[in-house]
């Protein structure tokens, strides 16, 4: 039984809990306003919202319907764009996108309005968002975004006004939202009665934390069978610091991880890093264990954690638990190291001392929403202006995403300079082997390997490398 | 007047094909396609699928009682596949279930042998090898052999401009549902409800009259949904036929993408001649287009192609010909522009060719040959009201170009890291269907015994607003309050023998005819008002729903008129029809006047690219556009920006693919990348060209759907641009899209 809160209704439904929450809402429920664009999440027609309690405090996040199965939705307020709309009036996003021109044919409308409307939800102390990020998964053909930007604006100027210290209350007075929202924190309390589920898993079963690769390829034939949902095992999720060691739970989303203040003040870029990576809703929803067991040779999390030299945690069905160094885990091409019966648990990595910098590059042919054709991370320790140590990660140049062992061996006890760094970019070369494909020729992503290896030199050095010294 | 659907659009109200509650017994259906591009079907196995509990019925070609044929130019498609299928994705079969899901679990369960047969997938390969969709065209003004002789520069060159997915955000789809007597109501997601209409009797063997086709609107078209809506529409049909059940079929993005057809491909060849003062006195293009496997719309869009191929320059000798190429991809189909930004690309690829060689700003070629009162087009047709040269001296001074340039000069000088690139872009755009026939409209406009009105045109809503200027039209003429007018669906039993909404003229002839309905309601209430008042007929005029005698309001409100003309018996429903005056054109000859007007615009594309990732953002865009006199400047500007950033992702990042056994590679959105709202221009600044209009278009207010498109070719350009900043040695080429990829190996290119 999947319970939750759909709206102003409360939903308890039998239905199986492993189809995607898009057909539930618009077959079963019959809720017409959220569409149908792509069913892979990739642009945004089906976003809606999803309100967890935490504590007493809810929080509201857009994730793409077409990809989340059901059974995720236990326990949550889920918003479509049915539960924002005001008795006979627009609400403040719908006024901003209406007057400003926003919509044409009216099909992306929705899920636009649903995204604006969860970046007005979001808490704003931890809010790192501009409304464009809101809609970074929303895809429009016919505006050319400059309204919806505009409405975004607008949206943006009246949100700062919010007081913090009620916000929902303050939303719902400005008519940003329904009154009923106010009423939801409670309901979602009497709804969440302790131990009302189990988590152990089950031998054969496909296991799916928030569907963001699965859902994408098997959404059909997963409607077909039972699913182990992780993303409610609470003992994968959260991220902890503690004697300068980092470990986030297999659960661990990329928001999560882009707005940890702790983490912020380690990687003062992280959010700049992890905004190149997929969209605001598949970023609410993609977990780190995820990426990593989807064992794409050009998975952005996992050549992130490559480069911190990162340690993983497998949990066996029985308890046990083993760690392997992440570097190792990656086999081949979509070979890892999980035997029958083991899950990810979690993953840690040493924080960054004050000698340590690192840097990640992404480049695709479209900057946001898309596969890299190249993602490349470093990690690099210095001793004055000499390398100690040095891990460097490079995707989509080989079965696996690389961690290049010998270039990472060839810069310890070198200097910031730019004939190491060629000398380095050499060894890196006889590193990979990079194939030709939709995301690019073997030629270009050698040649792009090589511009991102240098363009962490010159983002981490600036004072000491430059483009032309590298190229020439 | 914002959009009159904005309210339901942003409270997710508004309905689609896909959102309408269905009848209970509805069933549902899913194509079965070629696994291969091109082949013999030796044997396909339905048995298992067929057997699979509730499968309701699998149909195939054998199913059809009337003719197995689609095609709206040339017989040369058929619905379902014979013997032979000709592009991967060609439709085989149709499989009718009780639920979408069963349907496609049933797909899995066909097995197909095919032998096959050798795979074209290129024009210039279909052109070695002489397989062509028709006989080639030929515009031709002057003589080019004696012009080139004289020239000073004489560049020669070749380009590729790639395909483009549509991406209309809802997928294709129909609903058919039986009706009495044979009859069938297809809700169909077209901008050809004629076109359905037409092809579903044909194939079914039935009158016209016999299949009624409503359009509630379109979540996006662009052209993709001209003429391929048609088979899906046919296929829910023939099963309604034979099932008398309602059938559904709303195609998932995946099938879509690899089923239809896109934007053609193109590969041509160019030959410009200059004088030294930078006049081309001869050009000569040769345009090979990757037509697909059928005729679809090809023949018209390569001949819009030749209408372009000059865009807004006056070229005295001119020497174009195109080659629809038939190969096996899927039938390439319209897509705003129709073949014009094809033709546009070439000719400024030809001049960023001759500027290189000459060692010019290439805008000093296009200024010297941007087009002037009364010069004639290659097809003969004179231009008059020219605006281009208004557009491009005001974008200049209203945008300080020059300034702009020494911006960038001295930013490139300062970083090494960072080149920003400039180009500009004049458009010469032609409104009308190049095909005279087809320019013709009518509008059925009903106004009620309580006086609200109910308009019927054969126009249909795509996000385009012609709706809400329609509604326009009528508030204006009648005098009457927006609330008191209602749009109705597009529906063929209402307005029959439509256009499809395409060529952006669908505002324009369909306006024309609503406001002749309104005229003639209007002039029949007059009659009404002036005996009521007794007054004479000049002096009654209806204002904000009140009858005015002299300026001074009277006592009598609409509703009143209203009621007195019903009890008069008075007509108060009116049907007219508009046909565009003026345009004819002589294909034997290939000369004529084809365009009702010419729109034109001129647009200033600045870029920065990250010569060390080979990543660019585009900066900014300022146009000066030539909207006549717009009767909806909000409307009009989301035009222009939605055009601008298609024309944007077409040369950019927007990347067809197929392999070379004619399988689509870029078969999903994550591998097919449109403009998201961070590729969007940073700035897009718009200034109305201030004129006085063109009569033939509605209300003064020129076609916008099209034209700014091809403003987005000025990014290729800019983009060029800033790479050469960068690598002195890159040397030219003219491959669109530019990609990051291209673009990191043009600047490092040795």
């Amino acid at each position: 039984m999947t319970v939750f809160i759909l709206n102003n209704e409360l939903v308890k439904t039998a239905v199986t809990p492993s189809i995607t929450l898009l057909d539930f809402i618009r077959e079963q429920q019959r809720l017409k306003g959220t569409k149908i664009g792509c069913r892979e999440g990739d642009c945004g027609a089906c976003t809606v919202l999803m309100g967890s309690l935490n504590n007493d405090q809810i929080s509201y996040q857009s994730i793409t319907s077409c990809i989340a199965p059901l059974g995720n939705a236990h326990g949550k307020h889920i918003v479509t764009i049915e539960g924002v709309n005001l008795p006979k009036k627009l609400n403040v996003v719908q006024q901003a996108m209406a007057s400003n021109y926003a919509t044409q044919c009216g099909f992306c409308t929705p899920g636009f309005v649903v995204s604006m409307t969860g970046f007005a939800l979001k808490d704003r102390a931890s809010n790192l968002n501009s409304c464009n990020d809101a809609v970074s998964g929303n895809i429009c053909r016919c505006t050319g975004y400059k309204s919806i930007e505009k409405a975004g604006f607008e949206v943006e100027k009246i949100v700062e006004e919010k007081d913090d210290n009620h916000q929902i209350k303050w939303l719902v007075q400005q008519g940003f939202v329904p009154n009923y929202f106010e009423t939801i924190p409670q309901r979602l309390e009497s709804l969440l009665s302790p131990n009302s589920e189990d988590h152990s898993y089950q031998s054969n079963t496909t296991i799916v934390a928030n569907g963001t690769d699965l859902y994408v390829r098997h959404a059909d034939k997963l409607a077909q069978e039972t699913i182990h949902l992780v993303a409610k095992n609470t003992n994968l999720n959260g991220i902890s610091v503690a004697d300068n060691v980092c470990t986030l739970g297999a659960n661990t989303t990329v928001t999560e991880l882009l707005e940890h203040k702790e983490l912020r003040k380690v990687f003062p870029k992280l959010d700049v890093f992890l905004k190149l990576v997929s969209s605001e809703q598949i970023r609410n929803m993609g977990t780190l264990a995820g990426n990593f067991v989807n064992a794409s040779p050009i998975g952005d999390m996992s050549i992130f954690f490559l480069a911190l030299n990162s340690v993983i945690t497998i949990q066996h069905i029985n308890g046990a638990e083993r760690k392997v160094r992440f570097q190792e885990f990656h086999r081949d091409y979509k070979v890892y190291d999980l035997q029958e019966d083991e899950i990810v648990k979690s993953i840690s990595f040493n924080l960054l001392s004050e000698n340590e910098t690192f840097n990640f590059e992404k480049v695709c042919k479209r900057t946001h929403l898309d596969i890299a054709s190249v993602n490349a991370a470093i990690r690099i320790n210095m001793n004055k202006d000499v390398i100690i140590t040095a891990h460097a990660a490079v995707g989509g140049v080989a079965a696996i995403p690389k961690y290049l062992t010998k270039t990472c061996q060839f810069l310890i006890g070198k200097k910031i300079h730019p004939q190491n760094i060629k000398g380095a970019e050499n060894i890196l070369q006889s590193e990979i082997m990079p194939i030709s494909d939709v995301r690019g020729s073997a030629d270009y992503k050698r040649l792009l390997a090589r511009q991102l290896f240098f363009a962490h030199f010159i983002e981490l050095f600036p004072l000491k490398v430059d483009l032309q010294k590298l190229i020439y | 007047m914002q959009n009159i659907d904005s309210y339901t659009h942003v409270r997710g109200e508004s309905l689609f094909v896909d959102d309408i509650i269905i009848r209970q017994d509805t069933l549902f259906g899913v194509v079965f396609d070629s696994p291969k591009a091109h082949g013999k079907i030796k044997n396909v196995d339905y048995s298992e699928a067929e057997n699979l509990k509730g499968v309701t019925k699998i149909f195939t070609y054998k199913d059809i009682i009337g003719e197995n044929q689609i095609g709206g130019i040339l017989p040369d498609e058929p619905l379902w596949a014979e013997d032979e299928v000709h592009f991967w994705g060609q439709p085989i079969a149709f499989i009718v279930a009780e639920t979408e899901a069963i349907a496609k679990q049933a797909r899995q369960l066909i097995t197909i042998e095919i032998e096959e047969l050798p795979v074209i997938t290129t024009a210039k390969e279909a052109k070695t090898k002489g397989s062509f969709i028709n006989a080639p065209r030929s515009f031709s003004l002057g003589n080019t052999e004696e012009a080139f002789s004289d020239c000073d520069y004489v560049l020669e060159g070749e380009t590729f401009s790639n395909g483009q997915e549509h991406l209309y955000l809802e997928t294709q789809g129909c609903y058919a549902i039986p009706q009495e007597n044979g009859s069938i109501k297809l809700i169909s997601s077209t901008q050809g409800p004629t076109a359905v209409q037409k092809i579903t009797a044909r194939v079914l063997g039935v009158p016209m009259h016999k299949v009624e086709v409503d359009v509630i609107r379109l979540g996006g078209g662009f052209g993709g949904k001209e003429d391929q809506a048609t088979p899906w529409a046919v296929m829910t049909a023939v099963a309604v036929q034979h099932l008398n059940k309602p059938v559904k079929y709303i195609l998932n993005r995946h099938d879509d993408l690899r089923m239809t057809g896109k934007r053609h491909p193109y590969s041509s060849f160019f030959k410009i001649g200059l004088n030294k003062n930078l006049k081309v006195t001869a050009f000569e293009a040769e345009f090979l287009q990757n037509a697909g496997a059928a005729a679809d719309l090809s023949p018209a869009i390569a001949e819009r192609t030749l209408f372009h191929a000059t865009n807004s320059y006056f070229v005295p000798n001119v020497k174009t010909s195109v080659y629809s190429c038939k190969t096996n991809l899927p039938p390439n189909t319209a897509f705003r522009g129709f073949g014009g930004p094809q033709g546009m690309f070439v000719i400024e690829s030809a001049i960023a060719a001759a500027a290189e060689a000459i060692g010019v700003n290439r805008r000093f070629i296009q200024e010297a040959n941007l087009l002037s009162e009364n010069d004639e087009f290659s097809y003969g047709q004179i231009a008059t009201k020219v605006e281009v040269q208004n557009t491009w001296f005001s974008a200049k001074k209203k945008f300080e170009l020059e300034k702009i340039e020494s911006e960038i000069d001295l930013f490139n000088k300062n970083n090494e890291s960072f080149k920003k690139g400039i180009s500009l872009m004049p458009i010469a755009f032609g409104i009308s269907f190049t095909n005279t026939p087809m320019n013709h409209a009518r509008a059925l406009v009903h106004i009620y015994q309580d006086g609200s009105v109910g308009v019927s045109t054969g126009a249909v809503e795509m996000g385009q607003s012609v709706n809400t200027k329609m509604l326009q039209v009528v508030q204006d003429i009648l005098g009457i309050s927006s609330e008191k007018v209602k749009l109705e669906t597009t529906n063929t039993t209402r307005v029959a023998n439509t256009s499809p909404s395409a060529a952006s003229s669908t505002a324009d002839l369909n306006g024309k005819a609503v406001k002749m309905a309104c005229e003639a309601l209007l002039g029949r209430l007059v009659k009404v008002a002036t005996e009521m008042l007794d007054e004479d007929e000049q002096s009654i005029s209806i204002q904000n729903d009140v009858v005015f005698v002299n300026g001074q309001k009277s006592k009598i409100s609409w509703e009143t008129l209203v009621a007195q003309a019903m009890l008069e018996r008075v007509a108060l429903s009116e049907n007219a029809h508009y046909a565009t005056p003026i345009i004819h054109f002589d294909k034997t000859k290939e000369k004529g006047h084809p365009f009702a007007y010419h729109v034109y615009g001129t647009a200033i594309t600045t870029v920065t690219v990250d010569c060390v990732r080979g990543i660019y953002e585009i900066d900014t865009v300022k146009i000066v556009h030539d909207f006549g006199k717009s009767m909806n400047i909000g409307i009009d500007l989301g035009q222009v920006e939605g055009a601008l950033a298609q024309g944007i992702g077409w040369m950019t990042i927007e990347e067809i693919a197929y392999d070379t056994d004619g399988r689509l590679e870029s078969n999903a959105l994550s591998t097919y990348k449109v403009p998201d709202i961070f590729s969007a221009p940073k700035t897009i600044e718009t200034i109305p060209l201030e004129t006085e209009g063109n009569d033939m278009a509605i209300f003064k207010s020129k076609a916008v759907g099209e034209p700014p498109l091809m403003y987005g070719i000025g990014a290729y350009f800019a983009i060029q641009n800033a790479v050469k900043a960068f690598n002195k040695s890159y040397v030219l080429k003219f491959h669109a899209p530019f990609t990051p990829e291209k673009v990191l190996m043009a600047l490092y290119e040795k």
